[in-house]
């Protein structure tokens, strides 16, 4: 495998990417996922706001609308929001620090796979029987009550995918610390970099409480076992506080890198080095480390007496100081700039209210007291929306024009980027500010209807206007990925003019080594350095010209995940008693894990190295005689 | 001077917003018009943390706004190159210790009024004869309905809560089933009712409910509970202290009551369908098994004619009854209680009748 000769047509086209062990390819499969489980949740939401679009509406049922709000939030979360960052971490990540892959690039391929099958396998639930019903949060009392396979589908489909995003989330802390190109120390790095690293020291410490959480309540429904019966002596007060152990700095895990993301547009389209960098990568540490903290103030009503609830506010309240500093810092940012309306820097400009208005609303719920009456209530939706939708998903709107031509070398269309913006902005605004008074005015969240004469018709079908601005919004997007790749217009380096990072300096499109040469990072901004000095050249390198040494694709991680796919099943169809069928899937499943890990484990694999001459041949290829860049 | 119209400006701010919060929603579900002293409370830091934010929330878009309208590259010119600032460390210690000191401003009203809400040593105090002072209520959750048990007073009720106004009312909550959550919005903040533990809390209600609308006060289930999480409504009756106790009484005597002939009929059918297995028609309570969580398997039905719906969501009418023996599993998705729709129309309508007549209010 020392060739690089590529083949072509669709199927082989397949096979590559289903073989792909390369950082950019598994972040396009990423965003593809992300996207199609993204516009999977928003149907979700949409079906969930007509029937409340009016009171006593009898659009859905009760029981199928439960289903809905379970999968919009499972899908929201763990299927659409963390994949699609870790698309543009897979994509961004190691050009920003100038190494050519993830230092475990054949784990990173495992990682996409168990996300996408996970996500699959829960999915398959709506076929099969039924949905989850019991909440994104899937309290145990509830979900042990509840019939069918809808929970085991939550569990097992989580467990799966929990253990891609662990190991994606140990890869990139290990790149992060190994993988860094001479002289781009910690204090030089892209603060998209160093919030993906905090983001990623966070996975590792927060999802093995998801993880034992979702075994244990597998236990519960597999084998009988009684860990949250209290009947039995089990508790189910355990299972919430697992789950928001978890939970917590998850919303932390999402976040973080849509911080970073901001960052770098802000920077970037204000022409202007980001502002208090230190005290930025200080505040997203803290944060970090905050976020473990707090978890129990999801559970203020769940009565854990008032010196913990104290104790949680306050600790809550806390963590408004070192994001406070953040958004100061891009508003200083800013300042003294030279700003520059694109549509990357729409969203970033669209954020800093929303994000300030979702995070004010979390410091009021932070006062326990106030929050019995606002846990639990439309309040708390139109908050987590603000943050999730106002930061999160308006970062990955922004980031996907921002980095698109770094990705494909294509730029998405400016003039229908900026309606797009607007339709969703407008759309998210009106679908939940109202939402607040909703919840200030007794409605419960996580209800299936409303009863009439209760004050809550007019702001309910506002809400419902506003989500199906946002769903024009998100159609347009698509348009504009679709009517660019026909368009099929090269952009070349540096399209924005004013890239500021590494992975700017890369001549397009990308090669699949990434760098010719090792860089030499001289300072944070290296590329703005090199472009203030006139080097054409972009980069400083920090090596000459010699072989690269590249890891061999793998059908391996593909075939693992299938096997546990089916060995899901098997452990699913296990708890019915008439299915002894079962357990041979379970069986057979778990062979094929297995036989692929003894395979991986006791068969070398040291990749294969790019010779010169074939680098050269390479670069020719890609961007003609003259070069990369120029 | 400037000191002075900034401190009117803030009471300004106060007061409009009041307005305007108090503006939204009915009196008898909101949050923002409270109707006893916990809400009022709750309110109360609503209204300080309101006011915090916003000033928040205008500091940040007026750096905001300013520097984007002064700073577009429009205004500045196509080819400038900004300075490079590094950051300023005077700046990051002013927007350290700023939300520090308003955070502060909030913790302490947080942190007192924590501690004052979640203290129930009022729940066991006891006058000089020994006999306990306050009104304490055990509150069973059940797949969508509440019981309600006055253990001291040695009667029961279900779906309508009826307690006296002007005192403390402390509550026992659990849930019999799945984990629910006690909620009267207007009244105060929410409790849950877990599965495995009591958890106790206390209201005060200083509104009497009578000029409501229903002349009822809203509660609602707060936490998912399954298919009907959104339909378990219960209501709240508030008299003074008088009434209250005229209501104690008469509940008392419940198993006193003779049915009156015109409902005759009805009641044979209540007992011949085996109603009577789950729902209790006087308001005596019973010593259940475990102290705190009933093991009532129906809500009890002693003052059903009182009350201000059927099954929680229902017109309160005789053919709504009848609708409800006849689609419950339609109207209540995954209720537990059995269909009577092989049971002859005349009979549910003279069951319904029958339990028209279950008064314990003139």
């Amino acid at each position: 495998m020392s060739s690089i000769a590529k083949k072509t047509g669709f199927g082989a086209t397949v096979w590559d990417y289903i073989t792909t062990v390369d950082h950019k390819k598994i972040g396009v499969m990423y965003l593809l996922a992300g996207t199609f489980f993204f516009v999977l949740g928003g149907i979700e939401a949409l079906l969930m706001r007509i029937q409340l679009m009016r009171p006593n509406n009898d659009f859905v049922s009760a029981g199928f609308f439960n289903e809905l709000m379970t999968m919009h939030g499972t899908t929201m979360i763990f299927l659409a929001a963390m994949p699609l960052l870790f698309g543009f971490m897979n994509a961004v990540v190691p050009l920003q620090i100038g190494a050519r892959d993830v230092a475990f690039p054949f784990l990173n391929s495992l990682g996409f796979w168990l996300f996408f099958f996970g996500g699959v396998f829960l999915n398959l639930s709506w076929f099969l029987g039924g949905a989850p019903d019991a909440g994104w949060t899937s309290y145990a009392s509830l979900s042990l009550y509840s019939e069918g396979h809808g929970i085991d589908f939550y569990v097992l489909g989580l467990q799966i995918s929990g253990a891609g995003t662990l190991i994606s989330g140990i890869n990139f802390l290990v790149t992060i610390i190994n993988m860094r190109a001479p002289g781009m120390t910690y204090m030089r790095m892209p603060l998209f970099t160093w919030t993906t690293f905090v983001a990623s020291a966070l996975i590792l410490f927060a999802f093995p409480p998801l993880t034992i959480g979702l075994a244990l309540m597998l236990f519960d429904r597999m084998f009988g076992a009684n860990f949250f019966d209290h009947t039995m002596g089990g508790n189910t007060i355990i299972w919430e506080h697992l789950f928001w152990i978890f939970g917590h700095p998850e919303v932390y895990i999402l976040v973080l890198p849509a911080f970073g993301l901001f960052s770098e547009i802000f920077a970037t389209f204000s022409r202007k080095r980001l502002f208090g960098y230190s005290s930025m990568v200080f505040a997203t540490i803290l944060i970090g480390f905050l976020g473990f903290m707090v978890w129990a103030h999801h559970m203020f009503t769940v009565g854990l007496g008032a010196t913990a609830n104290a104790i949680f506010a306050v600790a809550t309240m806390a963590i408004a100081v070192p994001t406070g500093m953040k958004v100061f810092n891009w508003l200083l940012t800013m300042w003294g700039g030279s700003i520059k309306v694109t549509v990357p820097m729409l969203y970033a400009l669209g954020f800093i209210p929303s994000f300030v208005a979702g995070g004010v609303t979390g410091v009021m719920q932070a006062a326990a007291p106030l929050d019995y009456q606002l846990h639990d209530s439309y309040f708390i939706v139109a908050h987590f929306h603000y943050v999730i939708v106002g930061g999160i998903v308006l970062a990955l709107f922004g980031s996907a024009h921002y980095y698109w031509p770094l990705m494909f070398n294509q730029m998405l269309d400016e003039r229908l980027g900026k309606v797009t913006f607007w339709f969703f902005f407008v759309g998210f605004h009106c679908t939940f500010f109202v939402q607040h008074f909703l919840g200030l005015m007794g409605m419960p969240r996580r209800v299936a209807t409303y009863g009439a004469e209760q004050g809550l018709d007019t702001f309910n079908l506002i809400s419902t206007i506003g989500a199906a601005l946002m769903a024009i919004g998100v159609l347009m997007l698509v348009i504009n990925v679709v009517k660019t790749a026909i368009k099929n217009e090269k952009v070349g380096r540096d399209p924005w003019g004013d890239g500021r990072t590494l992975e700017w300096a890369i001549p397009q499109p990308v090669p699949f080594y990434n760098f010719r040469q090792t860089p030499l990072v001289r300072g944070l901004d290296t590329y703005w350095i090199e472009k203030q000095e006139g080097n054409e050249e972009g980069m400083t390198y920090a090596e000459p010209l010699g072989d690269i040494h590249m890891p061999n694709n793998s059908i391996l991680p593909f075939i693992m995940t299938i096997g546990l796919f089916i060995a899901s099943f098997g452990a699913l169809y296990n708890m019915d008693a008439d299915k002894p069928w079962s357990i041979f899937l379970l069986i057979g499943g778990l062979s094929i894990l297995f036989a692929c890990m003894f395979a991986r484990s006791f068969k070398d694999d040291h990749g294969y190295h790019v010779h010169v001459e074939d680098i050269l041949a390479e670069e020719e290829r890609l961007y003609g005689k003259k070069g990369g860049n120029n | 001077m400037m000191r002075k119209f900034k401190k009117w400006r803030f009471v300004a701010l106060f007061a409009a917003m009041t307005v305007f919060l108090t503006a939204c929603g009915e009196d008898y579900l909101s949050t923002l018009t409270p109707a006893g002293k916990v809400g009022q409370e709750q309110f109360n830091l609503l209204l300080l943390s309101t006011a915090i934010m916003t000033l928040v929330i205008i500091v940040v878009c007026a750096i905001y706004l300013i520097s984007f309208f002064k700073f577009r590259r429009s205004v500045v010119g196509e080819h400038v190159i900004p300075k490079q600032v590094e950051g300023s460390h005077t700046l990051e210690v002013i927007w350290t210790v700023i939300p520090i000191i308003l955070l502060l401003i909030l913790a302490v009203p947080t942190v007192t009024a924590t501690y004052k809400l979640g203290d129930t040593s009022g729940m066991d105090a006891v006058d000089e004869n020994g006999e306990k002072t306050a009104l304490t209520v055990n509150v069973t959750a059940k797949l969508y309905w509440w019981e309600f048990e006055y253990p001291d007073l040695g009667i029961v009720t279900s779906q309508e809560l009826v307690v006296p106004t002007g005192e403390n009312v402390y509550f026992n909550l659990i849930a019999a089933d799945v984990k629910h959550s006690f909620w009267i919005p207007a009244v105060g903040g929410k409790m849950d009712t877990n599965v495995e533990n009591l958890n106790k809390f206390y209201l005060h209600f200083d509104e009497e409910s009578e000029g409501l609308k229903d002349g009822v006060f809203y509660g609602k289930c707060a936490e998912l509970c399954g298919p009907s999480h959104a339909l378990m409504d219960f209501k709240v009756k508030t008299l003074a202290k008088d009434d209250f106790n005229e209501w104690v009484e008469a509940m008392q005597n419940t198993d006193q009551r003779t049915v009156s002939a015109d409902v005759e009929a009805g009641e044979k059918a209540f007992v011949d369908n085996g109603c009577i297995a789950c729902h209790a028609t006087d308001a005596i309570a019973t010593t259940p098994e475990n102290p705190y969580a009933s093991n009532a398997v129906g809500p009890n039905l002693a003052t059903f004619g009182d009350r201000n719906r059927v099954a929680g969501v229902l017109e309160h009418t005789e053919e709504e009854v009848v609708n409800w023996l006849q689609n419950s599993d339609e109207i209540k998705p995954g209720n537990l209680m059995p269909l009577y729709d092989d049971v002859s129309e005349q009979e549910l309508e003279e069951i319904a009748a029958y339990l028209m007549s279950l008064s314990v209010e003139e």
